[in-house]
């Protein structure tokens, strides 16, 4: 393998490579350099365990410490103390169910998530169900908004839990999470949301949920690194699923990674200095892409809600084509599609299918994520080769 | 997925691609797949008076291997006689294009069009 151009890039190509595209936004992001290089003193120079007792540990101990204040502050947490570091989103998924499930299993057995939930929430509740555990899927109305109607009837005196996403990764619709948090508060059932698709894209107010979830790599950090809020007025408790050395206050042994940590805290920072002028310039790129997209072809649908939607995930379906036959027309753009084709199952988006869009729409469905360093350029590139490659494959298609 | 040279080739620029007119006696129509599955192929061939193969042309509503095999069908069948056309199976497709095991059920697809293209010609002029 070539690996030559990873020692070619100078800084103005740190975030591209000259002849590739990335709107795949939802599936990482690139890491930003300030985070990269806020990072790199912690590899070999600071490198202290943060919980040795000597002056390299506090070195440690301190930049964590920083760090998780920052994060705490992002998504308005009390106490930064609230802020549990795991290895990323899908870890502080597991820990915020499975642990409360089995800390609070004596006062009920039910607990409720929904049908769009990203696949470790989805498969650590078929999981915990095994345990003896009664698993609640809530469906989702067609613009991908939970039933609320549904939740509030789900409910029951046995119930200890209910995780909803707060952004959906594949139609970026955004649940209404005050609505929710107050189902959850009048029934005194503890509410988890999975806020990776949300953190850094809109505003998230921890005050409103009991346990959130956050990735780093979702939000210009690196990847091996998330958190979990795990609110401590009224204290909320987690059976843990690691043991060992007692770290993150019992509830996630193991040593943390300064760097990661570090990371994630000035991805926060950096974050919340910037989302309200980026979300801007993402909305500006994405009115313009669905302008252009829908003005040159006809028979094309937006998926998920239209009003709340984060704006850089676009996730629409081409009648008459299929996903991954769009995506081998630009083999240098990178997006993403529910088709049927693009998975090893052989079987569409699950979430494309519980909105209830028609099969072959389905089929037909590509994401397309813009974030920080998409440009005005890029877009108008994109939607004119989509468009080409669609005609081109409308031509040809026996629906059509 | 990454395809081989043979499917990107097709996909890029597929031979045949068209339709025959359905009223004529001589061309014989199929349409397999379904969309919900993702994949449809609408395949036609003309035979001429000596029982062989003179056109075949396809449409195809799917992913690169689904657009590949029904082309490549279409040029392998064209010039062939019905049995020998009847004679081509899914493993040669699949071999030729070097498709991953996943994407076997397109040339399964493939082979099924051409076989029901050839029953609706039959059945045309025989029934």
């Amino acid at each position: 393998m070539n690996l030559s151009y990873l020692f070619s890039r100078d800084d103005n190509e740190w975030n591209m490579s000259s002849d590739i595209i990335y709107m795949d936004y939802q599936a990482t992001t690139p890491c930003d350099k300030k985070v990269f290089n806020e990072m790199l003193p912690f590899f070999c120079k600071d490198y202290g365990n943060p919980n040795s007792v000597h002056v390299m540990g506090s070195r440690g101990k301190e930049v964590i410490e920083f760090a998780r204040k920052k994060i705490a502050d992002f998504v308005r947490a009390d106490d930064p103390k609230e802020i549990i570091f795991t290895s990323g989103a899908t870890e502080s998924n597991n820990l915020a169910i499975q642990g409360v499930a089995r800390f609070y299993r004596g006062k009920g057995n039910r607990i409720i998530t929904s049908v769009i939930e990203h696949k470790c929430v989805l498969e650590t509740f078929e999981s915990i169900g095994r345990e003896g555990f009664e698993v609640i899927k809530i469906p989702v109305l067609k613009n991908g908004i939970i039933d609320l109607q549904a939740l509030e009837n789900s409910i029951n005196d046995k119930t200890i839990l209910v995780s909803i996403m707060t952004v959906n990764n594949e139609i970026g619709t955004i649940q209404p999470i005050d609505r929710i948090s107050s189902i959850c508060k009048r029934n005194g059932v503890l509410f988890h949301t999975d806020a990776a698709q949300a953190v850094g894209k809109i505003e998230v107010d921890a005050s409103k949920v009991d346990l959130m979830s956050i990735s780093g790599h979702k939000i210009y950090g690196p990847k091996g690194i998330g958190a979990l809020y795990v609110r401590s007025k009224p204290r909320v408790r987690l059976s843990p699923i690691f043991f060992g050395g007692g770290q993150e206050r019992g509830m996630r042994s193991g040593t943390l990674p300064t760097p990661l940590c570090v990371g994630l805290g000035k991805a926060c920072e950096i974050a919340q200095a910037e989302m309200s002028e980026e979300s801007k310039k993402l909305t500006k790129l994405k009115d313009y892409f669905l302008e252009k997209i829908f003005s040159n072809l006809s028979k094309v649908y937006l998926n998920g809600d239209t009003e709340y939607r984060i704006p850089g995930c676009i996730n629409l379906s081409f009648e008459g084509v299929e996903g991954e036959g769009i995506m081998l027309g630009m083999p240098n753009i990178c997006v993403s599609s529910g088709s049927a084709c693009t998975s090893d199952s052989l079987e569409p988006s699950y979430v494309l299918k519980a909105i209830s869009i028609r099969e072959d729409l389905a089929h037909s469905s590509l994401r397309i994520g813009f974030g920080r360093f998409t440009t005005f350029e890029e877009v108008d590139y994109v939607s004119s080769k989509i468009i080409e490659v669609v005609n081109k494959l409308r031509a040809m298609s026996p629906l059509w | 997925m990454k395809y081989s040279k043979e499917v990107m080739d097709r996909y890029n620029s597929p031979k045949n691609v068209g339709s025959l007119d359905d009223n004529d006696r001589n061309v014989g129509t199929s349409v397999v797949g379904a969309p919900s599955c993702g994949d449809v192929i609408k395949l036609q061939i003309k035979v001429d008076d000596d029982g062989k193969i003179s056109e075949a042309k396809f449409k195809a509503y799917g992913c690169g291997a689904a657009i590949a095999s029904s082309a490549l069908m279409t040029e392998w069948i064209q010039g062939k006689s019905l049995k020998e056309a009847t004679g081509i199976k899914n493993q040669e497709v699949a071999e030729y294009l070097s498709l991953p095991p996943v994407k076997a059920h397109c040339s399964v697809l493939a082979e099924e069009a051409v076989e029901k293209a050839i029953k609706n010609y039959w059945d045309k002029n025989n029934g």
